[in-house]
């Protein structure tokens, strides 16, 4: 062995101390892709149930009370459904992926990654249930995307820098959702569904397939 | 060139132990402990030595009944941190100049 590589060795060993310490890498591009085709698949009942996009701002006026609160009462049942089982196959795959590499998953990095994660994230979900209880229906599907694009956006600092894009480009189709209010449903799909399946992949074979 | 090189900062761990300090607010022993692959006794000599100095701040506390110390780079640490690595810097590239032909 060289002794005089050791230097390099220990400069690239610090190197690698840093990033570990201080970001948690363990985030598994699976976890994306599952939470795409929870959401996909959610989005799917949410359509056939419904039959129609009729969750726009035109349509709401039309609605009688009752067929509006069964409606409610569905897309709250079905979005937590979406969220409960997208977050465990999250963790999962999270999981399973640390402990491949030999790393803890609850560590001082992760923690940081949760509740800066989980900041925005329930402000948006208060925030949701508000213009539910107010009857804004509609609201809800792009107000989802931009506070979950917010709390990707600053859950970045903590993970892989690639998630600020995801967060970016969740925040600009809600925000586009906001407008667009006949297309709420497919807009929101399009976000949680196919961004989620397309960052997810991209991850996977980027940092978890060596 | 040499006289840059702090002596502080001499060994693998406490370079590792600065390291990490520089890019986390602040850590606990037992987080450092992990990282390092330390011993007990042999992070807590790195530690005070570096405390001793002036370049890491010492929070005692505890959670629940247990203790929990935590330790963050001064603003001074940080300083003297940066200096070293421009010196070491410095000396590589002098090193990498002279072995060219």
């Amino acid at each position: 062995m060289d002794s005089s590589n050791q230097p390099l060795e220990t400069l690239t060993e610090i190197r690698d101390l840093m990033q570990r310490s201080s970001k948690f890498l363990s985030l598994s591009g699976l976890s994306g892709v599952s939470a795409g085709i929870v959401a996909l698949v959610g989005a799917l009942v949410a359509y056939l149930r419904l039959k129609t996009d009729a969750l726009s701002y035109e349509n709401a006026s039309q609605l009688s009370e009752l067929t509006r609160r069964e409606m409610m009462k569905f897309v709250l049942l079905d979005g937590t459904i979406v969220l409960i089982v997208a977050i465990t196959l999250g963790i999962f795959f999270t999981r399973r992926k640390a402990q491949k590499a030999g790393q803890a998953v609850w560590n001082d990095t992760s923690k940081r990654l949760v509740v800066s994660l989980m900041i925005p994230l329930v402000t948006g979900g208060i925030f949701c249930l508000a213009m539910f209880y107010r009857g804004i229906l509609w609201v809800s599907f792009p107000a989802t995307l931009i506070f979950y694009g917010l709390a990707l956006l600053n859950a970045s600092k903590y993970t892989v820098r690639d998630l600020e894009y995801l967060g970016l480009l969740e925040v600009v189709l809600g925000l586009i959702s906001l407008f667009l209010t006949g297309y709420n449903l497919l807009v929101w799909a399009f976000g949680f569904g196919v961004l989620h399946i397309i960052y997810g992949t991209v991850m996977y074979f980027k940092y978890d397939r060596k | 060139m040499l006289e840059h090189f702090n002596k502080a900062f001499e060994s693998k761990a406490r370079l590792g132990i600065m390291s990490v300090l520089m890019v986390n607010d602040a850590l606990s022993f037992n987080t450092l402990k992990e990282l390092l692959n330390l011993t007990d006794g042999n992070l807590a000599t790195h530690l005070r030595a570096l405390e001793e100095q002036g370049y890491l701040s010492v929070q005692k506390q505890f959670v629940g009944r247990k203790p929990n110390t935590t330790y963050a780079a001064t603003n001074e640490g940080r300083q003297a941190f940066t200096n070293h690595l421009n010196a070491l810097e410095a000396f590589i590239r002098a090193g990498s100049l002279q072995s060219q032909p």
